[in-house]
């Protein structure tokens, strides 16, 4: 049984064309079933087929030619090199941004969505346990990849869970609604979000009772000035986020005692940082997912001789039972005891005998060599008819 | 034994101390190893302390120096409350240092062996020098929250890139962790203390500096307590826990020869 991947990503293609082959839920449910035993991911950066076939060649045509639109931009890889490159997925590894969780849930689904079999069921599962196991052993997910996601951390830094937060939005610039909508997910609430109809009086007293100020206005004048906050803010801890450029807060907030303020260079400069961190948690990562994809190797590889190995052994069962019910007449004689004993005996021969052989077919379906020595043990024994 | 219990322990500090320092510079393997450290290190001190307690008919912590030996088990045990988890592991970098220089002055003052019996009762000892020890390791861990809350405040203030790459608590968390710890520790003080006056009184004895020093101490903090209540918060507040902290060093450290003997 192998496994065939084709699938484009935004590593081979641009949107205009990946948009060409993005699935929904039921469009990648039919496209499995199409295919057999298969499994469809389909998410904004990269549309994957994994097809589980006896005849690789006919399989990897069929996915070919499910996604034949983006043909020109479509990678092939197969076994190892197919699981591979799931378990990297998975982990976050083959993200635009390194280490990015959401792939991981869109992993899960896909399977869940999918026809898998035995080998795409297993290779799946071994994905998601490999992409957790990433998470679980490295900060690779922990930083944040963005300007706004960086705003929400830093105000964890200051305030901790921040439940119950307030938050003042000054300004509708795109770049603040993200910030401030990052902040909502974490627990804080937005107590006002200010444009230039806004009172001034208002936005003062809102100031009071705000705890992070997010402002991304296109006003050519400071918004907020240092004496405004320090009035307003009464010995509290604020932090300022300015998104605006121009900027939109007067620099000098940020000597006020207890006052953090953060510009869009300061946070671009945060981001830099931790994605050059997740880059150094990837090499880590990379060891990780390279020791379970190996795991998946040794049992997928396992999967050509085990057939051989149970005939081989359920031979060799059926003659040292043949055996036994021959001796029946002279075993008569022998009382309980050691006639357990000669079971045993002879159970452990066969044991010791199979031992070297089982190890040794697998360790050549390791190393590719497997259906030789399966055939030939088939042959040896006489088992082809058990094939 | 007991002398030979003392080398685990501060050899797991020292290993602790130098984990932390690993860890302020790139966050994971050393400070896991710290924290291992920490813990084995106190296991030591802890069976350090079970031995003299066996051997010594009575508590054996009445000299300054036993005494000193037994506030550094209390600070890194209050410590391993927090030091477990990731964000509180730097931590560890302002309390391991002392306790492990500690261990050494409590050696090095005959605390770490096997002493002669106090002269005062054990139940006396028990309460005063215990209350007193309970409160004072609660101080020194609200002390060293303080410093990691002006050492993360600084960081914040001089905008540093690497700000998300190290897990600390947050500010306000860690202001309200070392109100809560004073709002505990300084009730304990105050009954320590009190059992101390009052048989200092009973008995006709003189206030030495020791005494006058505590109570300069327990002033201290007690206005930590009356400025948190009026609103004063952040580095101000730090500042001032910093401060009763330098009294509790020279309470620990400077006077006690005197008041003990």
């Amino acid at each position: 049984m192998h496994l065939v991947l084709v699938g484009t990503s935004h590593h081979h293609a641009p949107v205009e064309l990946r948009e060409r082959v993005a699935l929904g839920k039921e469009d990648a449910h039919a496209v499995a079933l199409k295919l057999g035993e298969a499994v469809v991911l389909s998410t904004c950066n990269r549309t994957e087929v994994y097809v589980a076939s006896t005849d690789a060649d006919e399989a990897e045509a069929l996915a070919v030619a499910a996604l034949a639109d983006v043909e020109p931009a479509l990678y092939r890889l197969r076994d190892r090199a197919a699981a591979l490159h799931l378990f990297r997925v998975a982990a976050g590894l083959d993200s635009l941004v390194p280490g990015e969780g959401e792939i991981l849930g869109q992993v899960r689904l896909a399977h869940e969505n999918g026809t898998p079999g035995q080998l795409l069921d297993r290779v799946f599962r071994q994905a998601l346990h490999a992409g957790r196991k990433v998470r679980a052993q490295t900060a690779i997910g922990e930083s944040p990849a963005s300007v706004s996601s960086a705003a929400a951390a830093l105000a964890e830094q200051v305030f901790g869970d921040l439940a119950g937060s307030r938050i003042l939005l000054v300004g509708t610039g795109k770049v603040g609604e993200q910030a401030a909508r990052n902040l909502r997910t974490r627990g804080a609430e937005i107590v006002l979000a200010a444009n230039s109809r806004t009172d001034r009086e208002e936005l003062q007293a809102e100031l009071a009772r705000a705890d992070v100020v997010v402002s991304s206005t296109s006003s050519p004048d400071y918004v907020l000035d240092a004496q405004t906050v320090e009035r307003a803010r009464r010995g509290r801890q604020l932090l300022l986020i300015d998104l605006a450029v121009p900027r939109d807060l007067d620099p000098a907030i940020h000597e006020l005692d207890g006052c953090f303020l953060y510009d869009i260079d300061d946070l671009q400069a945060i981001v830099a940082e931790t994605l050059a961190g997740r880059r150094g948690e990837a090499e880590r990562a990379e060891t990780i997912v390279a020791a379970e994809a190996e795991k998946f190797h040794e049992w997928h590889a396992a999967l050509d001789v085990v057939p051989a190995i149970t005939s081989l052994r359920a031979l060799a069962e059926e003659i040292r039972e043949a055996e036994l019910r021959k001796a029946e007449s002279l075993l008569g004689r022998l009382d309980e005891g050691q006639r357990n004993a000669v079971e045993s005996l002879t159970a452990q021969i066969l044991n010791k005998l199979l031992h070297l052989p089982t190890v040794r077919m697998k360790q050549a379906a390791a190393g590719a060599d497997g259906v030789i020595y399966a055939d030939a043990v088939r042959h040896l024994f006489g088992l082809e008819d058990e094939r | 034994m007991a002398e030979l219990l003392f080398w685990p322990a501060l050899l797991f500090y020292g290993e602790a101390v130098l984990g932390y320092v690993g860890e302020a510079r790139q966050p994971g393997a050393a400070g896991r190893a710290a924290i291992w450290g920490v813990r084995l290190g106190w296991l030591a001190q802890t069976a350090l302390l079970a031995v003299q307690a066996a051997r010594e008919d009575g508590f054996p912590w009445g000299t300054w120096a036993g005494s000193l030996n037994l506030f550094v088990w209390l600070v890194v045990a209050t410590y391993l409350f927090w030091g477990s988890r990731r964000a509180y592991r730097l931590l560890g970098l302002t309390v391991m240092p002392l306790a492990a220089a500690l261990l050494v002055v409590a050696r090095a003052g005959g605390g770490t062996g096997i002493g002669e019996q106090s002269r005062y009762s054990n139940l006396f000892l028990v309460v005063h020098v215990g209350l007193v020890l309970l409160a004072f390791a609660g101080l020194t861990l609200a002390a060293c929250l303080s410093a990691l809350y002006l050492w993360q405040e600084r960081r914040l203030k001089r905008r540093a890139a690497t700000i998300l790459c190290r897990p600390v608590p947050a500010l306000v968390t860690l202001d309200r962790l070392v109100l809560r710890i004073v709002s505990v520790s300084l009730p304990l003080l105050t009954v320590g203390i009190g059992v101390g006056l009052g048989r200092l009184l009973a008995r006709g004895d003189a206030v030495d500096a020791l005494v006058v020093a505590t109570l300069v101490t327990w002033v201290a903090w007690a206005a930590y307590l009356v400025l948190r209540l009026r609103g004063v918060a952040g580095r101000r507040a730090a500042y001032v826990a910093l401060a009763g902290f330098l009294l509790v060093i020279v309470v620990r450290l400077a006077l006690p020869a005197a008041h003990f003997a």
